[in-house]
């Protein structure tokens, strides 16, 4: 049965936009505006977007690199114990903090430079207990080993790595205190496709040893479709479209997902593929549209999309749960 | 083919990898990147010269920097007197020597003190940000804006003349510039996502500030304190020349300079100023290449 490990409810990241001599606030980016979002204990769910639409900054918001405006998380623990991590102060996160682990994007910037691996992976293991020096060294040594690097490598320093070394210890990082939920923020966009085809097998391989849970964040639907189970799609900060992987593709409801994946390359000649091209950019998110935020660019538009704002409304294709928003949908409405 | 010498080189290599005597240097990679540097070879080797000299001057000279002998008085550089000596009677060489202790100390001393306090407030302000920062900006600005010399002159007339009041309103007037250079760095450092990695595990802000940050803060701030050292022993020379630094019956060599201002003694009696100014140029220069190579040496990204 699919049980929960985290749960989001209407949560939201505003940036205060500061502007004159005395630093009023005089408006909000509204980077995440209300997200509500089950993830499931064991599942890779994908977070896809275009650049700018929130995706980053609610996979930092639920690790609280960020500070959430509003809203809540909840952690749902293997024995069903709900904690709400939002109203946490800070020091009392810290056993969450173990459960909850993030790999970069850039793997340039991942690394601290002035350390070696060892380095810079021990404190971590140090505050969460793992006191002697030989102890640490195995647990690191043993992590090296399951991403196919060698044991020798942790003292080394991180610029005689490539990138897709870089990446692999920086998935070591993430996976040392045992985690069960790592947010995977665009992990293999800077990474070139062959190496991303191996950084993504083992993120696999890394899944099924140690029973994780990803949130995949990108903006590669091509990626989410071989890795993902379930995906959501993001637009100004809202999902806009949540389904089983296999759904989106064959039984898209919302029109900017269609266009989303018109857009991505087919390696075949002769199918003749009609591409939706999106007038515009993104509107901006200090500012959105009235309405559905989707409307300027929607090619199917309406008149109610202007005034009226949509709901994440549940439907069923393929007899499996599908949720979107948008009015122009003809499937009923299943309630909840 | 001909044999290059890197083929030689490389012929050797592999002769000691088959016997089994090569060995891995143990010696820290920050270390051989700096004795690799020529420059800053040299100019570490004089500098330890100049500072033994210094801390071993009674050693090296039967002189007294203080007593005045009138019968010897504006002699030429000889075999008894290296330097000659000035308008008292007093040995140059051994009152350079002497003076070596007070300037290097004043220079070294404050210029590591500003950068420790400096350096404590930038890195918590300018990771921790708001308005721990805000404050600590404003008041460095204060500092900053203030003009040293009247800052001197003010405590000088104040509190007096004396070496710590000295060395105090140079970490007053010279935090600054050391903060600025710190946040400056911690500003943009802490948006790396290593970084962001340690906030995720929940680390304190000390550990990743002053540990996991600061050494990559560190080599413009390095830099930043043998540049100031300069600064300082030169500000210290000025300053004694004009009469207001180090009280002149001690010796320093911003004292020493201080008969320059005679313009007899500039005119007839170049020994009196010049070697003393030599000495200062030679160890200002040397601090410099330090400070260059150990900026080199310090990051980690460049090879040796």
């Amino acid at each position: 049965m699919k049980k929960e490990i985290l749960k989001l409810r209407d949560f939201k990241v505003y940036f205060p936009v500061k502007a004159g001599v005395f630093n009023r606030t005089v408006g909000h980016v509204m980077a995440v505006d209300g997200v509500d979002l089950d993830i499931y204990r064991g599942e890779v769910l994908g977070l896809a977007g275009e650049s700018g639409c929130g995706k980053t900054t609610l996979g930092k918001a639920i690790l609280r690199l960020v500070e959430p405006t509003n809203g809540k998380v909840t952690y749902v623990s293997k024995e069903n114990d709900e904690t709400e991590l939002t109203s946490l102060e800070k020091k009392d996160m810290d056993p969450f903090r173990k459960k909850l682990q993030i790999v970069f994007q850039d793997p340039h910037s991942s690394l601290n430079p002035s350390f070696t691996i060892f380095g810079s992976l021990q404190d971590p293991l140090k505050k969460f207990g793992v006191n002697s020096k030989e102890e640490r060294r195995k647990i690191i040594g043993d992590l090296l080993e399951a991403v196919n690097m060698r044991r020798e490598y942790m003292d080394r320093y991180p610029h005689e790595f490539s990138g897709g070394q870089r990446q692999r210890i920086g998935i070591v990082r993430a996976l040392c205190l045992d985690p069960e939920l790592i947010v995977c923020d665009e992990a293999v966009s800077a990474l070139d496709v062959s190496i991303q085809a191996q950084v993504l097998q083992l993120l696999m391989q890394l899944k099924k040893d140690n029973n994780l849970t990803y949130l995949f964040i990108t903006h590669d639907l091509s990626v989410t479709e071989y890795l993902c189970d379930r995906i959501a799609v993001m637009y100004l900060g809202r999902i806009v479209e949540l389904c089983d992987s296999e759904d989106l593709y064959k039984n898209t409801l919302h029109p900017y997902s269609e266009a989303l994946i018109s857009a991505i390359p087919v390696a075949d000649l002769d199918k003749k593929t009609k591409r939706i091209v999106l007038e515009g950019d993104v509107p901006s998110p200090v500012n959105p549209p009235k309405g559905c935020p989707f409307h300027p660019r929607c090619p199917k538009a309406k008149d109610i999309c202007k005034t009226e704002v949509p709901t994440l409304k549940k439907y069923s294709t393929n007899g499996n749960e599908h949720y979107a928003s948008c009015h122009l949908i003809d499937l009923p409405e299943i309630s909840k | 083919m001909a044999q290059t010498s890197l083929d030689k080189k490389f012929d050797q290599i592999r002769k000691r990898e088959e016997e089994k005597t090569f060995s891995v240097k143990k010696r820290s990679r920050i270390v051989s990147k700096f004795l690799n540097n020529r420059l800053a070879v040299v100019g570490l080797i004089i500098f330890t010269i100049i500072i033994l000299a210094s801390l071993f001057a009674p050693l090296l000279s039967p002189y007294d920097p203080m007593r005045v002998d009138l019968r010897s008085m504006r002699q030429a550089p000889s075999f008894d007197h290296w330097f000659g000596t000035d308008s008292t009677g007093r040995d140059v060489f051994t009152r350079v020597l002497f003076g070596g202790r007070v300037s290097i100390f004043i220079g070294l001393g404050s210029a590591i003190l500003s950068a420790v306090v400096g350096i404590a407030v930038g890195c918590y302000a300018g990771y921790k940000g708001g308005w721990i920062d805000v404050i600590a900006l404003r008041v460095s600005e204060i500092f900053m804006s203030f003009p040293q010399i009247i800052l001197v002159l003010l405590l000088v007339s104040i509190t007096g003349q004396s070496l710590f009041n000295l060395m105090a309103i140079f970490i007053l007037t010279g935090w600054g510039g050391m903060y600025r250079l710190a946040r400056a760095r911690m500003l943009s450092l802490r948006e790396e996502e290593y970084v962001q990695a340690l906030r995720s595990f929940g680390l304190s802000t000390f550990t990743i500030c002053y540990k996991h940050m600061l050494p990559n803060a560190l080599s413009p701030i390095m830099v930043n304190i043998t540049l100031s050292t300069a600064m300082f022993i030169l500000t210290e020379a000025g300053l004694s020349f004009l009469g207001l630094g180090v009280p002149l019956n001690i010796p320093t060599w911003g004292n020493i300079l201080n008969v320059a201002q005679d313009i007899l003694v500039l005119q007839n009696y170049w020994w009196m100023w010049g070697p003393v100014g030599i000495v200062i140029s030679v160890f200002v220069l040397c601090v410099n290449f330090i400070g260059d190579g150990l900026r080199d040496s310090t990051d980690p990204s460049q090879q040796g």
